[in-house]
């Protein structure tokens, strides 16, 4: 392993540009500005392409056939959990269960290693930043079996409190921590190698939702010595309805199947049944052949461009627009830990977060507006929402320009 | 257009000699800036309405003539200024009358019809169908 040299590593953001059609468009006569790639990202050439390929050339349903199209449409998609497996680095493939998505995934956890491991008293620790797809699914659970959903407090500038982290773990009373990689509403980074380390110790499984992080950041399960790890395809270039709830085997193995149906099992009778092996297991009914098969190529985009590469141009694109947004006097940041995803978050005291998602929408600049599926970090810091722009490979300085244009208009219609 | 008794024609009016979106977003955001707001105590659940991003109330009150008048608000100052149209559109109306009101039509004078769809954020679609719900029960009471 060599050092990272990022900032020697050449990055042609418009030659990135020209793999993704879509950022030819116009919204309301203006050149697309697409800052809204946390909730999901835009397609290379290469993931649309393998779509069509395979509904042209080669569909068939995966795991049954014996004809050549269904076998080969198999391998490609089996072939994709190798790359993936690859990508984070998960010992095995079958460690790799295809879901719908980061969310599906986190509910398989909860409703299967939950159904068994969680009983009345326990606590499911969660942070007062997860989306809301990392607190409802235990909320079900833990109304189910009588456990206790806390959350560990953040400071002001949105980095988690680690020392009350810390005294939540001393209860000893803590069976799952799940925590975000990376916050989708305020972007901060958290220290998932050591929150996973000092829940080790006291006794607790970790499962991390890897959504913001997947597409920015090299993961690497083992390192991480994460039980489980949710991410979603469409977040990382790829096709939206597929996602992967990477687990150790160990604990797949022990877990309950969750979905019963075709492919997860091995024989089936009226007086009863006995279930496939991982990953087969929790892949009941046929699945999304095409995402699973497309996910490959967005995953070797990103694997092409380099991780280094991408984690310099879009921290050049955050410092960019943490200053040029700073230096707007009636936009006030959320969301300012040292260490932060490609994302800002804001508001302003004239306009709603939708009053300025609208008239930036006018100006071609598309961002999200609102809660983020994540209301407790709202009230944390008592506001209803946030603007907030995000980045990907194929953001430009220019396009963040253009957001601080947009905002000088905004201040012009509401101030 | 800031007197206080600006009137839906007044609104469409207007609207045809503001040709650049910004002077319209503009003239909607004055509209619901000279909205009387509604009391803490009167945004409660029961008056909101549902499938609006942000958040949206509209009170009905009924007077003798049986005519109904809106009042509403919203914590956005675009919605509120749909809310403010809206109340131009079927506010001093009896429950037929507002039955009867082509919404789609006069928000197509407007250039705003493609905001009436279940999909959009600002809820329009829902304020109208609360509205017409409203009307619908009291005109079958």
């Amino acid at each position: 392993m060599t050092a990272p040299v990022a900032n020697l590593i050449p990055f042609d953001v418009e030659a990135v540009r020209a793999e993704f059609p879509i950022l030819k468009e116009t919204v309301h006569g203006k050149p697309l500005a697409f800052l809204d790639t946390a909730a999901s990202a835009q397609k290379p050439r290469a993931v649309i392409e393998a779509e069509k390929d395979l509904y042209e050339h080669y569909y068939a349903n995966i795991h049954r056939g014996v004809y050549k199209f269904s076998q080969d449409a198999t391998e490609a998609y089996e072939n994709s959990r190798v790359a993936i497996a690859r990508f984070i680095n998960a010992a095995k493939p079958l460690e790799c269960l295809f879901v719908r998505g980061a969310t599906e995934g986190i509910n398989l956890v909860a409703q299967t290693w939950g159904r068994v491991n969680i009983k009345a008293g326990d606590e499911i620790l969660l942070t007062e930043m997860e989306h809301h797809s990392n607190i409802v699914p235990w909320q079900i659970l833990a109304e189910e079996k009588g456990a206790v959903v806390k959350a560990v407090p953040i400071h002001d500038d949105g980095s988690l409190d680690m020392d009350a982290y810390r005294a939540m773990l001393g209860s000893g009373r803590v069976k799952i921590l799940g925590a975000a990689h990376i916050s989708n509403s305020i972007g901060t980074q958290n220290p998932v190698k050591e929150m996973i380390r000092l829940a080790h110790d006291a006794g607790a499984v970790v499962l991390i939702d890897g959504c913001q992080a997947a597409p920015h950041l090299k993961i690497d399960v083992q390192d991480l010595d994460a039980d489980f790890y949710a991410f979603s395809a469409h977040k990382m270039y790829g096709p939206t309805g597929i996602g992967v709830i990477y687990g150790k085997e160990r604990l797949l193995d022990a877990m309950p199947p969750w979905q019963g149906g075709g492919d997860m099992i091995k024989t089936v009778t009226f007086a009863g049944t006995t279930f496939n092996d991982l990953p087969y297991k929790f892949e009941a009914g046929t699945p999304h052949i095409a995402g699973g098969i497309a996910f490959k190529p967005a995953i070797e985009f990103i694997e092409r461009i380099g991780h280094d590469a991408i984690h310099a141009h879009e921290a050049d694109l955050l410092e960019y627009a943490t200053r040029q947004l700073g230096s707007l006097n009636s936009v006030r940041l959320i969301g300012t830990a040292p260490e932060k995803g490609a994302l800002v978050s804001f508001v302003m005291d004239m306009a709603h977060p939708h009053d300025i998602g609208t008239i930036l929408d006018r100006q071609g600049i598309a961002v999200r507006a609102g809660h983020h599926c994540a209301q407790p970090v709202m009230d944390r810091f008592g506001i209803p929402g946030t603007v907030r722009a995000s980045f990907g490979v194929y953001t430009t300085r220019d396009e963040i320009d253009r957001l601080v244009a947009g905002l000088n208009k905004v201040m012009d219609i509401f101030g | 257009m800031t007197s206080e008794t600006t009137t839906l024609d007044d609104v469409l009016d207007t609207f045809e000699f503001l040709d650049d979106w910004d002077e319209r977003y503009k003239f909607i955001i004055d509209l619901g800036r000279r909205l009387p707001p509604l009391a803490a105590s009167e945004m409660t659940d029961d008056f909101k309405v549902r499938g609006c991003q942000s958040q949206v109330w509209l009170i009905p009150e009924r007077d003798a003539d049986g005519r109904i008048r809106f009042r509403g608000d919203s914590d956005a100052h675009i919605v509120k200024g749909l809310v403010a149209l809206m109340l131009l559109i079927y506010n001093d109306k009896t429950p037929e009358e507002i039955l009867a009101v082509d919404a789609r039509g006069l928000l197509e004078r407007l250039g705003l019809a493609s905001h009436l769809s279940p999909q959009r954020a600002n809820g329009l679609f829902s304020m109208v169908e609360r509205i017409r719900t409203i009307a619908g029960a009291a005109a079958s009471a």
